[in-house]
């Protein structure tokens, strides 16, 4: 299978900020790479080295096999962005606007309309077509924004932080648009700080902090690295914890982790069913506290805090996405690891 | 499609994306007409009176309206940097330079828009100006041509502001630095009083700013010089069309290229 992406030792500084430290990433064509990192990871600048918006110090990208300094109209012509922010004419009316990207990708006034209409109903705003996108919400601009940049049947696009501000639902929806996209053949280079939307969207990841490629793989592998398994349990009622972790302590095979006020015990583990169901019969008739039990693999925010040393949630947290609140953990409890994909 | 051709195709598209805009916000309108009708009726009235040394012949009405006419479209293409800025802002010239159109069409597009809407302005102006006493009093080419000088010598300094609305990135900023650049250099100038009241150093200043000259060569054009007025002995009030088209030759062969290039290398933060 032929790359779609190829970056090799990609290196940006800004003053005496290194931004791009020598970053190697390859996306093979029709697949979707998500690429990680906290807030200041160098993601973006990716993103705009390839997008031809910016020019890198060092290294060598391609992008649907053209050279992405030696012919960046070449490559303008090959691909679609999506910014973080809606970059949307808010005067314009929603056709307004992708008639305008249209005939800008130069598909010719005829096609430029069909192509707006088309993506239109697509993304449902057939309704709003005729609204300056002022009146848009700010689902309806992200989807206008991604709408203009599908408009010349891209090769390859480029969402940069796609649902970055947008509430659950919207977000939700975008997902199922995008996951749509990768289906119908188009290869995504996808920016998230969500882990979330990573592992839901990306066929792999590539994980990047302070300018360097710390991890790369699938979801799987990367849960892979970070460590094995664990018991969780959460309890009604904190005071049982301390006598739960002496019961169970034969079993971890590391420190167990205590999480008052989630009401949340953690134990890692090795072995598979056999493991929880030995638990259950320490605990005997200590249940009657046990909220939810399971036996997890770690998710995302694991692998970013253990290769990291921070959590995404820190950066991620001023857009309102504070992870999972506690005891509300949506994975469902299940007595089999669960597999990386939900 | 040849490149020529093109960066025409994609500048009308551009262009008509910042027309659209002018429709649908009225403010641009009130701010393009509005203000210059005002310019016009308070000076007329509230100085004209107070303001000597015109020579027989000529009332303040006629002295007047050239001047304000050049501050006006001045001031007009202050908004190309602060809608550039503006565009930057809200990430649309990052969108447009991902795109593969013409590398120089946003620019085009935007000071073509804002020439577009300095006509506009020109031609409230013009009718308030028959109404409080303006009159043209030159042939239908030369008038003609004082219309296009105060246009062409507007469409460069778009050019100027379109580099600084690039540099400085925030449009209420554009919009006050440029206020107090062109403020004065609208003032000390020959648009609202003759020359011959500045003190010396002013009034060679004066003599040398360009605004002096686009105003004194539409003045002469519109035929509101009366014959054997005496024009002060500096070479850009006696040559005042050749000195504008100087400038304006000047400000474009400068500043085109210096905006198309930060243009090519800026992107939003």
């Amino acid at each position: 299978m032929n790359d779609a992406i190829l970056v090799e030792g990609l290196q940006k500084r800004f003053g005496s900020n290194t931004a791009l430290a020598g970053v190697d990433l390859t996306v093979p064509e029709g697949s979707v790479l998500g690429l990680l990192g906290p807030n200041g990871a160098g993601k973006t600048t990716v993103v705009r080295i390839l997008t031809t918006l910016l020019q890198p110090d060092g290294g060598r990208a391609e992008v649907a096999g053209v050279d992405v300094l030696r012919e960046p109209d070449r490559v303008r012509s090959l691909i679609g962005l999506t910014g973080q922010y809606a970059a949307v004419d808010e005067y314009l009316t929603g056709f307004e606007n992708l008639e305008m990207v249209g005939r800008l990708y130069r598909l010719g006034k005829r096609e430029s309309r069909a192509r707006a209409e088309e993506l239109l109903e697509r993304f449902d705003l057939t309704d709003a077509a005729d609204r300056p996108a002022k009146t848009y919400s700010g689902g309806m601009r992200r989807r206008l924004d991604i709408a203009a940049s599908l408009i010349a049947r891209p090769r390859v696009l480029f969402l940069d932080e796609p649902t970055t501000g947008l509430d659950p639902r919207s977000r939700l929806g975008m997902w199922e648009f995008i996951a749509d996209l990768a289906g119908g053949g188009t290869t995504i280079l996808l920016t998230t700080q969500y882990l979330e939307e990573a592992d839901r969207l990306a066929d792999r990841m590539v994980v990047i902090d302070r300018g360097r490629v710390i991890a790369r793989g699938t979801a799987d592998e990367l849960k892979a690295q970070v460590g094995g398994q664990r018991l969780e349990f959460t309890v009604t009622d904190a005071t049982v914890l301390p006598a739960m972790v002496e019961r169970l302590r034969p079993l971890a095979v590391d420190e167990p982790h205590v999480d008052e006020q989630a009401r949340r015990l953690s134990i890692p583990v090795s072995g598979g069913a056999e493991v929880l169901a030995d638990a259950l019969r320490r605990l005997d008739g200590q249940t009657a506290a046990v909220f939810d039990v399971g036996l997890r693999r770690p998710d995302l925010d694991d692998v970013f805090l253990a290769l990291t040393g921070h959590g995404a949630e820190e950066s991620a947290a001023e857009e309102g996405e504070a992870g999972p609140a506690p005891g509300v953990d949506e994975t469902p409890a299940e007595p089999v690891p669960t597999g990386g994909v939900r | 499609m040849s490149s020529l051709s093109a960066t025409l195709s994609d500048s009308v598209v551009i262009t008509k994306r910042n027309l659209i805009k002018v429709k649908r916000v009225p403010d641009l309108i009130v701010f393009a007409t509005l203000s210059p009708i005002m310019f016009v009726v308070l000076f007329r009235y509230v100085f004209g009176g107070a303001i000597g040394g015109l020579p027989p012949g000529i009332s303040y009405a006629e002295f007047l309206l050239p001047g304000i006419f050049a501050q006006t479209v001045v001031f007009g293409s202050t908004i190309t940097g602060a809608s550039l800025a503006d565009d930057l802002q809200k990430g649309l010239i990052d969108r447009f330079r991902s795109l593969p159109m013409s590398r120089s069409a946003v620019l085009i597009g935007r000071t073509v828009a804002d020439a577009g809407l300095n006509v506009v302005s020109i031609a409230v102006m013009a009718l308030t100006g028959l109404l409080v006493g303006w009159r043209i009093r030159s042939s239908f080419g030369e008038a003609v041509a004082g219309f296009l000088v105060l246009l062409v010598f507007a469409y460069a300094v778009s050019w100027l502001m379109a580099m600084v609305g690039l540099l400085v990135r925030t449009p209420e900023v554009v919009q006050n630095a440029s206020f107090i650049v062109i403020f004065p250099l609208t003032f000390v100038a020959n648009t609202f009083v003759p020359l011959e009241t500045f003190p010396s150093a002013l009034r060679v200043f004066a003599e040398w700013n360009p605004v002096s000259a686009v105003t004194l060569a539409s003045r002469e054009l519109f035929g509101n010089v009366p014959p054997g007025y005496p024009v002060p002995d500096a070479w850009s009030m006696q040559n005042p069309v050749l000195y504008t088209l100087i400038w304006t030759a000047v400000i474009l062969a400068v500043f085109v290229p210096l905006s198309v290039r930060l243009y090519q290398r800026t992107s939003t933060r």
